[in-house]
Formats: structure tokens, sequence, C-alpha cells
């Protein structure tokens, strides 16, 4: 069991190390004069030499490539990521700022993605009629194909310009949380169903089912009672597949909506070549990813009594 | 209702006229069963026997109203005690299964639900079957006592356990528990131990038959094993192409079978010949000099995840010697390790320790290049010839893989020749040249893997199962043609089995492996004859089919 | 005698060929397919000789019909400048499939070469190259491929390097769980039994069998990759404004959509249909495939 843990949070702690130098690299390493991403792309030409000099020397640009990763790597130990180039603020606490606005956006709509897929599996796998089943088994598929940007600008045009439901902007209130929700739930619960779909279905046709009805028990009564544990546990697989979706929907549903939070400050941060916060947003995301990851693969045992016994016998060890 | 007996008592189950499809396209059906009628009366053990595809299974979904959606019944009726329950909803038919009609599944392995202790999962089955509400204590009690008559000797333990934690046999009884927890008048049981050792069949089918004396339910066994139906049945029906071509007591059966097709069903059980079988070109060549010798062989795997419970000692000082144009047999039940023996004879696996000479060459140890030519005179056939052949590839090109690997036939005109005469040689024609294995039976698959096989003019073959995943009437014409082949190429066999009734058929020596180690070896006559070791007898005792060995040698 | 019986057994499986008029027959009974089949055609064609489906050219605007509603005249209406959007869609697409394309391409090779390599060599290779795609799959694709593409500068090229890259990691994880099936089963176990080199083995048994589980997700892929490219088009890091790209002229209609809708909810929701229908092309790949 030790062992498992201790292999676990090794690999976690090797992805976040590995993002934060994939990011050195492609960041600081392949450009050819890092220092031409420190600027405004539209001022780089009017920069006088001395001051690009001092800003070089500022961010260590001058000295051999290692020693700067290193420094880099010690300061990024200690929570340093350097200070945005934009703000002149620290990179944490930029971060640490809208982070709330995400984690509150990305749990509702990781919510509601969950319940739509279980909706959608319970549905698909409880249709007596086939043609009924296929319809809702396409639902998946249309939800990941639609792009985010698409829905989120018809769900505004709808139920905010049309209707008046919903402020169209910003980020006040609870209102203003609703529009934004659904649009990332969207294309985040179609992976999720298509997966429930299948495993539900597969568990639906396994052996100890055909069991339950030997013994007597109704449709619906082997739906809750057998197939949905046996079924819901492989969700937890693509927690990681997940959480990248969440990420990436929350990069385009903030801009739509113009909503504060983690993913615009990254579209900007990024458009305007602010590389110390480009890199620490990407390294709080692999490190998010790796935590997300590490919580499945100890919580998964939990659930199932044959890891867990096999775990148990590594232990006695 | 009108019939004229309506005093007499109806059957437990009566099928009529049974008629079931299955889709194979828009408004296009193809039928599994066409118009099979059964019945089962109280306290009747009744067996229905069948190869695969014969629609036995289907019959046994439809009679328990457990059909798959793209089956429909278009005929006949299905009537428990009279009561006609052809066409219920699932709601209705919940009723009636598993407290009129108990059902024991065909692989134990896969029928309880993995995330459950055994023991709620008897429970539930207790509370579904039961007109008046009770309280928690009484269930418990009333699953303690089916698992008892189960035969799972002390429940209170086995009820706390998850179904992985049990041996096959143990699920199996699991699994008779929960059919017993309804209190059901008539037991259907699938292929019940066709998943299980020799030696587990044979205490789980005599529990059958006790549960049929004591509490006089009737019992509808489903199998493909004659020999297992006729040792414990009162009736037996032959099922063949979704009909039922036999039905009658099983002393007429034996004795004047009224159909062909069980008559030749009863030829092909092993059970049915004595001795053992000789080639059709005359009488086989005497066994000669040692070829194949292994000795000390050990082999421990380790199992993922560490500490000293988790290696798995699969082979434990194994010895084994193969005579020249000889069969030796190697039985044993599933973890014996007589696979693993057989993977390292053929140098898939590379034992801990000891050696195998073939010939005067040392096998053990042999770099990549010098086993590739080894392996000109050493051939492998695997258990099952529906994994073994490349799918993408056609016959032909599966059997010309060897030559053109070792470099034996130039050019393209002599390779086709050489395959040509290949599959000649088992019995294939040049139609099934250009066929993929999809396109091929069982049976043909087979022939084709030995015909691989023999491509390379080996000496010896090791063959690991290679007639098991077979239906009997296969299995004895595959087992004819190794015979035949050997007498004309003067092979050695080392045939891996856990059926010994094969064994009498074609071996001359027999190894019998327990626990990865040989108990007992010797010539096939005088093991059978007078076994030495406990396990050995243990094994023969649990042979299906004596009933059928006694016919045969009338 | 009993031989008749593995022929008889053999007559029961004479199915499985199904002559391509079966085929043929079968697909006019899938209409969603057939037409998912229409439109993935006429939007090649669209970005192959974009002239043949439209009589406007992508730049030409005229002033005085700014911002007019979809009509027979212009089917998806007309931007601020007045150009026509249905032509700008139907250039657009040339722009976003050559895109597409690049990114499965670069994805598919170079992910089913790495998959190949950990699953076959195993061991110690495998161990590595497995931590270094977790690292890729750690990094959301979309973020990753901003991050690239802010590297390499803004273009479409980039922009289609940037979102190959960032699918490597699921290709060469799809290889190396299909060869590590492959390679355990018992043909190729087999192949080696009967002389086969480890090369031969490999390229005439592990290489086909894998692949066709690699082709069905590059099937998905493609609609993965155009949504992708879009969305990157979207938020502006790829071609410069006049030229015409799918995610962007969504982007430019976007700041009119209060008041006039059709400007970026029509190429948008082409934009959809497209996807759609390559995924259900990619399904019905899969479900052939099973059988």
């Amino acid at each position: 069991m030790l062992r498992y843990l201790a292999l676990k949070i090794g690999r976690a702690l090797f992805v976040v190390w590995a993002a934060f130098s994939l990011t050195f690299v492609l960041l600081f390493v392949l450009p050819a004069d890092p220092v031409d991403l420190l600027f405004d792309p539209a001022e780089v030409n009017a920069v006088p030499p001395e001051v690009r000099e001092q800003v070089a020397a500022g961010y260590g640009f001058d000295r051999p490539v290692i020693l700067q990763y290193l420094t880099r790597l010690g300061h990024a130990l200690t929570g340093d990521f350097g200070t945005s180039v934009q703000s002149g603020r620290p990179v944490v606490p930029t971060i640490l700022d809208v982070l709330p606005s995400t984690l509150l956006l990305a749990a509702g709509a990781l919510a509601l993605a969950l319940v739509i897929a279980f909706v959608i599996a319970l549905a698909a796998t409880s249709a007596r009629r086939a043609w009924v089943r296929d319809l809702v088994e396409a639902l998946p598929s249309g939800a990941v194909s639609v792009p985010v940007f698409l829905s989120g600008i018809l769900m505004l045009q709808i139920f905010s310009f049309r209707l008046g439901w919903f402020p169209a902007f910003g980020d006040r209130g609870a209102r203003s949380l609703v529009l934004p929700l659904i649009t990332l739930a969207i294309p985040v619960s179609g992976p999720i169903a298509q997966l429930l779909v299948r495993s539900f279905a597969t568990e639906f046709r396994s052996g100890y089912v055909t069991t339950s009805w030997a013994k007597g028990a109704t449709r619906g009564g082997i739906i809750v009672r057998d197939v949905f544990r046996n079924a819901g546990l492989p969700a937890l697989t693509i927690a990681g597949i997940t959480f990248g979706n969440l990420i990436a929907g929350s990069v385009i549903t903030e801009t739509v909506f113009a909503r504060q939070g983690v993913g615009r400050m990254t579209q900007a941060a990024i458009n305007t070549l602010d590389v110390p916060l480009v890199q620490g947003t990407v390294v709080l995301v692999a490190a998010g990813f790796a935590l997300i990851n590490l919580i499945v693969d100890l919580i998964y045992p939990l659930l199932d009594p044959r890891l867990r016994a096999a775990l148990a016998t590594g232990r006695a060890a | 209702m009108t019939d004229p007996h309506a005093d007499r008592q109806d059957p437990l189950l009566r099928i009529t006229g049974l008629v079931i499809d299955y889709r194979a396209g828009r408004r296009r059906w193809t039928p599994a069963v066409r118009g099979a009628t059964l019945h089962v009366g109280p306290g009747e053990f009744v067996s229905l026997v069948g190869e695969s595809g014969s629609g036995k299974t289907t019959l046994v979904q439809g009679a328990l109203g457990l059909l798959p959606e793209s089956a429909r019944i278009r005929a006949g009726s299905i009537a428990y005690s009279g009561v006609d329950v052809t066409g219920w909803n699932d709601r209705r038919m919940a009723l009636v299964r598993g407290n009129y009609v108990g059902f024991i599944p065909q692989d134990p392995n896969t029928s309880l639900n993995p995330v459950k202790k055994i023991g709620r999962q008897v429970i539930e089955a207790v509370r579904f079957n039961e007109p008046e509400a009770r309280d928690a204590a009484q269930h418990r009690q009333a699953a303690l006592d089916s698992m008892r008559t189960a035969g799972l000797k002390d429940a209170e333990r086995v009820f706390h356990h998850y179904p992985h934690e049990l041996s096959g046999g143990m699920k199996q009884r699991a699994l008779i528990a929960i059919a017993l927890a309804g209190k059901p008048k008539i037991i259907v049981a699938d292929e019940p131990t066709s998943a299980l050792d020799v030696t587990v069949q044979k205490v789980i089918l005599d529990h059958l038959v006790r549960l049929r004396e004591e509490l006089g339910i009737g019992i509808l066994l489903v199998t493909h094993d004659l020999g297992v139906a006729l040792d414990r049945s009162d009736r037996i029906l032959v099922m063949r192409d979704g009909e039922i071509v036999e039905e009658g007591p099983v002393r007429r059966v034996l004795e004047n079978a009224a159909d062909d097709y069980t008559r030749r069903l009863l030829d092909a059980a092993p059970a049915r010949h004595s001795g053992r079988l000789e080639p059709a070109s005359g009488p086989r060549p005497l066994p000669g000099r040692e070829v194949l010798r292994a000795r000390g062989l050990t082999k421990t795997y380790r199992l993922r995840g560490r500490g000293p419970r988790r290696e798995l000692r699969a082979l434990d000082g194994a010895d084994l010697v193969v005579r020249e144009g000889a069969t030796h047999a190697i039985v044993g039940e599933s973890g014996a390790g007589k696979s693993t023996l057989a993977s390292i004879l053929a140098g898939f696996a590379s034992p801990d320790s000891g050696t195998v000479h073939l010939g005067d060459r040392e096998l053990t140890g042999l770099s990549r290049r010098r086993l590739r030519e080894v392996r000109r005179d050493l051939q492998f056939v695997f258990q099952n010839p529906f994994t073994s052949l490349d799918p993408r590839f056609t016959v032909s090109e599966i059997v010309a893989e060897p030559l053109r690997a070792f470099g034996l036939a130039r050019g393209r005109r002599e390779r086709t020749a050489r395959v040509t005469e290949l599959l000649k040689a088992v019995a294939l024609d040049e139609e099934h040249l250009h066929r993929l294995p999809g396109q091929l039976s069982g049976g043909q698959r087979q022939r084709v893997a030995i015909a691989r096989a023999l491509a390379p003019n080996p000496r010896i073959l090791v063959l690991d199962e290679a007639v098991s995943a077979l239906d009997v009437s296969v299995q004895a014409q595959i087992l004819r043609l190794l015979v035949d082949l050997q007498a004309e190429y003067g092979l050695s066999y080392v045939f891996v089995t856990h059926d010994l009734g094969v064994v009498r058929l074609i071996a001359d020596d027999v190894s019998v492996m327990k626990d990865g180690v040989v108990v007992e070896t010797g010539p096939v006559e005088q093991v059978f004859r007078s076994p030495r070791h406990d396990y050995t007898r243990q094994l023969l005792e649990a042979i299906p089919g004596a009933g059928l060995a006694v016919a045969g040698a009338r | 005698m009993t031989v008749e019986l593995d022929a008889l057994a053999a007559g029961r499986r004479a199915g499985f060929a199904r002559p391509i008029a079966g085929r043929l027959g079968e697909l006019t009974r899938q209409p969603i397919l057939v037409a998912s089949w229409l439109v993935v055609l006429v939007v090649i064609g669209w970005a192959v000789a974009p002239g043949l489906f439209t009589s406007y050219g992508p730049y030409a605007g005229d002033a005085s019909a700014s911002f007019l509603p979809p009509s027979a005249e212009h089917w998806f209406g007309t931007d601020r400048l007045g150009r026509d959007l249905f032509a700008r869609s139907v250039y657009g697409a040339q722009t976003t499939l050559t895109a597409t394309l690049l990114a499965v391409l670069i994805a598919f090779g170079v992910g089913t070469l790495v998959g190949l390599i950990a699953g076959f060599a195993g061991g110690i290779v495998d161990t590595a190259v497995m931590r270094v795609i977790d690292v890729f799959l750690a990094i959301p694709s979309l973020l990753l491929a901003m991050v690239v593409v802010s590297v390499l500068g803004y273009s479409t090229q980039n922009i289609a390097l940037a979102v190959g890259i960032s699918s490597i990691a699921s290709f060469a994880r799809v290889m190396r769980a299909q060869v590590l099936a492959v390679v355990t089963q018992d043909y190729v176990k087999a192949a080696y039994g009967l002389g086969v080199g480890r090369l031969g083995v490999m390229l005439r048994h592990v290489v086909p069998n894998s692949l066709s589980s690699v082709i069905a997700l590059a099937a998905l892929e493609i609609g993965t990759a155009v949504l992708a490219v879009a969305s990157l088009g979207f938020l502006g890091y790829g071609a410069p404004p006049p030229q015409p790209e799918w995610g962007l002229l969504v982007a430019e209609g976007r700041d009119y959509v209060a008041v006039h809708p059709w400007a970026s909810i029509l190429p948008g929701a082409a934009l959809a249909v497209v996807v759609i229908a390559t995924h259900r092309i990619s399904t019905s790949y899969r479900k052939d495939h099973r059988r």
C-alpha cells in the first residue's frame, strides 16, 4: 500500500516537474531572443538597446541556459514563478486572484455535466424502444461536436438578448453564472456520457445481470442495484480528460462571456506574451491534472473490492 | 382447460412447438429454435444435449424470458404448471423467475456481481421472492439456510466474502444458493460446470442430483457433454439445428437411439471407446528411443505487486520423457502447470531452473537465432483456433508463413504447391486456400493450424489443449487426423489436456500433474488400470460417461 | 460421415463475406450516415474548388450591403463590410480543412510510431515513453496549442502544427494499448514459433492488426481537430483578419451578435454540422470494424 502510494505521488511530482521543464524549453530556450517576448509585440522595435540589456540582465537571460533553468526551478520550488511582465505583480498571487471564479465555474459545470451524463446513460439503458435509445445515444456526440464558442453565442442570443432572462456579460451575482455554466457543461458532459452509455450497455449484458433477472429482479431494480455502481466506476478513469476539457472550455467560455478567470487571464497572457504568467498557469494546470489523477488512483481501490484485495496483499510484504 | 385428463398434474415446465428467431437484418429473421417441445415433471432430471449452435441456450433463455432484444418468439408456448407465460412482460415474468423457476448460469466467474458480498446477493434473491415482508434477520437466516442447502459448509464465512475471494466451485455453489433462495419448483441449469475442473464438476452435479431427491424439484440440465447427461438424467433430449431430434429415457437412447445424429454423437464421445485409436493406414509403428527430455523444470511467476504471497509456483521440478513416434499426454486440472510446461518445451518461456533436451541438443538458454533453428523440429498447436490464426491472413498465407520464414520453398509456385499438399494432408482442399479464418468453422481452423505446424517438417508437435475448444464430433475428427498424421510422418506428440477420456484415445504415455509437480507417469494402460496416486484415481472417477463406456463395450 | 458435420458448420458461417451490393443497400437504410458523407464531400469540394459553389469572392465587399440578413441572394447574409458570408465560409473551408488535415497527419504519424515503439519494445523504453506521454496529457491540448502558437507565431500553419503536436499523446496511447493487446495474441506467439523474426512479426502481424482502431481514432480526431483549429482561430491565433477562416468568421460576427445574430451563428452552425458529420462517420467505422 505504501509502495503504491509512493509510486503514485512520485508520478504526480514528475508530471509537474516535467511540465515546468517543458514550458521552460518552449518559452525561454526556443525563442531566438526571449527578451523580445517580454515586450508588447507592437513596441518591440522601439525599445532602446540599453533597456533591452537591462531587462535581459534583470531576467538573467545573459547567463547560461542551465543556470537560468536551475535558478527558475529553485524559485518555483518555493512558489515563486517570477513577476508578470504586464502587471509587474508576482505570478502566483495574480493567478490566485482569479482562481476562485474559475473554480466556481468549473465545479458547477462539472456537477451539471455529471448529471447530464448519468441522465443520458440511464435513459439509454432503460429505454425499451430502439429508436428512443438511438436518439439518446446520439446526444453526447452532438454535445462534443458543437463548438463551445458557438453554443455560448447561441445562449447569449436566446437567453440574454431575446428573452432577457440572464445578464449577457460580467461576473456579478449568481444569475451571471447560469449561462457560462451550461455552455461549459455541455461539451464536458459529452465524453463522460459516451463512456457511461457504453459501460452501462456492457454491464447490462453481463452475466451477473442475467443472474439478477433470474432472481426475479425488475429492470429498474437491476439498473439501480447492480449496473449503476459497476458502470459508474469507469467514469473516474477519464477524470483527467474531463479536467482538460474543463480548462480548455473555460478559456473560451470566459472569453465569450467576458468573465474574469484563469482561462481568460491565460489567453490575455499569451496574447501579450507574458512569459512568466504563461509558465505559471501551465504548471498550475498540470499540477491540477496530476492531483486529480492521484486522487482517482487513491479512491478507485476503495470502490472496487478486487483492487482493494490486491493492494492489501501487497501490504503484507 | 379442455384436456380430458385435467385432473392429472401438469408438468412443472411444458414447452410446446417453440420457434425463436434472431434478427438477421431489417425484417429478416433466422430461426435458432424450430418448433421445440419438451416437458419436465416434478422430481425429474432431464438433460438437453447439443453442440454449439444447436439452439439449446436460446431455448432456455426463451423459457425464462431472458432472450436478448435481437430475438423474438414467433410461435409456440411456454407453460409453468399449466400457466401459459408466453409473451409476458418483464414485470410479470419477474414473479415467475426466482420463486417458480431457478436458474444456474454457465460461467460462475462472471455471474456474480463483483462489488457486492455474496451474502447480500443471496439475500436479494430471498427478498424478491417472498409473498409477505419479513425482517432483515429472517432474510439473513433464509439466505444462510439456502447457502447450506447449496453445499456451502461454512456459510457464515462465505456470507461476508466478495466473489473474487472464492474458488470457481464455491462461486457456482453460491449461484446455486441464489437459485434455491426463492424456493423454486424447477431449476434450469445452463452448462453449469463447463467452466469448472472435472473433479469439481462431479461434486456439483452430484449435489444437483441430491437436491432433486431431497427437495423433489425438477431439473433441466443443458450441456454439450453427452457423458454428463447420461450419467445422471432420467430422460435426455438431443438438440440439433434448433430441433429436438431425440427424446427418451437414458437407457433407451443408449441402447437404441432413434436418430442418426444421436448415434454419431454417441460414437464421437471419447468414453465410448475403450482402447487407442488406430491409424487408417494400418498398424502404428512402435515407439522408439527418446526424442525430448525435460528434467527438473521449475518456473515461478511473479504477480503484480510485491511480497511473498504474490508469487505463483507454476512448475516445481517437473520431469518428462517423450519417445519417438509416440504420444505423451500431460493431464491435470487448471493451475496444474501443464500449459507452462508446454510453453517451456516450445521455447515460448524459459524455466528458472532445469533443462530441456531435444535429441542431444539443449533447448534451454538458447539465443533467439539458435532457438529458431530448433523450432524447425518442434512445433506448437494452440488451444483456441479462433485466436491462433491472424484474422487478416488467408489460409494460404497462414500455411506459407513458416515456409517463408525458414526459407523452405523457393518461389511462389513451389510454395503454393507445398501449401496445397499440406492442406490435403489435413483433409482440406484448394477451395479453402483463399478463405480468411473468419470464414472457416472451428474444426477447419484447427486443421489449418495443424497444417501450418507441419509445414517445416517437424519431428515433434506440442498440442496445448488442441481439441478442447471443439465440439465432440469435430474433436473426434481432429483426433483421428492426428493419429493418421503421426503414422504417416513418424511424429511425436506432447498432448496437453484436461480430458482423461481423450488421453485413452490417443496417448501411449501419460503424466498426471498437480500443483506444478508430475505426480504419476507411465504407459496409459498401466496408469488407467492401476493408478498409484490418489489424485489420479480421483481424476479417473470424475470422467463423465461411465454409462457410455459400459454400453459401448457391449 | 462425420465430415458432413464440419461442412455444415462451415455453411452456417458463410454469411460473413458481404457483397458490395449488400453494403450499398445497407447504406441506403442509414439516411443520417449518407447525409454525413454528403456533408463531408461537399465541404471537401468547398476546400478544393470554392469557385464552383459560390459566385461571390471572399474579399469582395459592398459597403452599401452591410449586414444584410440571409436571403436567396446571400444565403448566410453579409458582414459589416458587405462581404457575402456564405462565400467566406466556402473559402474558409480551405484554410480550416488544410490545417486540420495537417494536424491529424502529424498526430497520426508521430503518435502511431511512438506508440508502436513503446508497446513493442516494452520494458524501460515503454516506461520512459509513457511518462513523457503523461506529461503531454497533463497539459490540456488547447492550452498546449496556445503556448506552442505563441512561441511559433500566429499563422494557420502554426495552428496546424500546434494542434498536431498537442494530440500526439492520445494517438500514442491508443496505439500502444492496441499493440500491447495484439502482442499477447496467440497468433503473434504462433508466428514466433514458426520462425518469423521480430521485425517480421511486427510488420506482418502487429502493425496491421493494431492500426485499425487507430484509424478509427483518426476519423474521430478529424472532428476534434476541426474544432481545435477553429477555436484557436476564434481566439485570434490563426490567419490575420481579411483571410476567411471558420473560427475567425464566428469571432468577427460575435461583436454584433445582439443585433445581427446570423453573422456569427450561421458560419458556426456550418462548422458544427461538419463536425457532427465526421463524428457520425467515425462511429459507423468503429461499429463496422467491431464485427
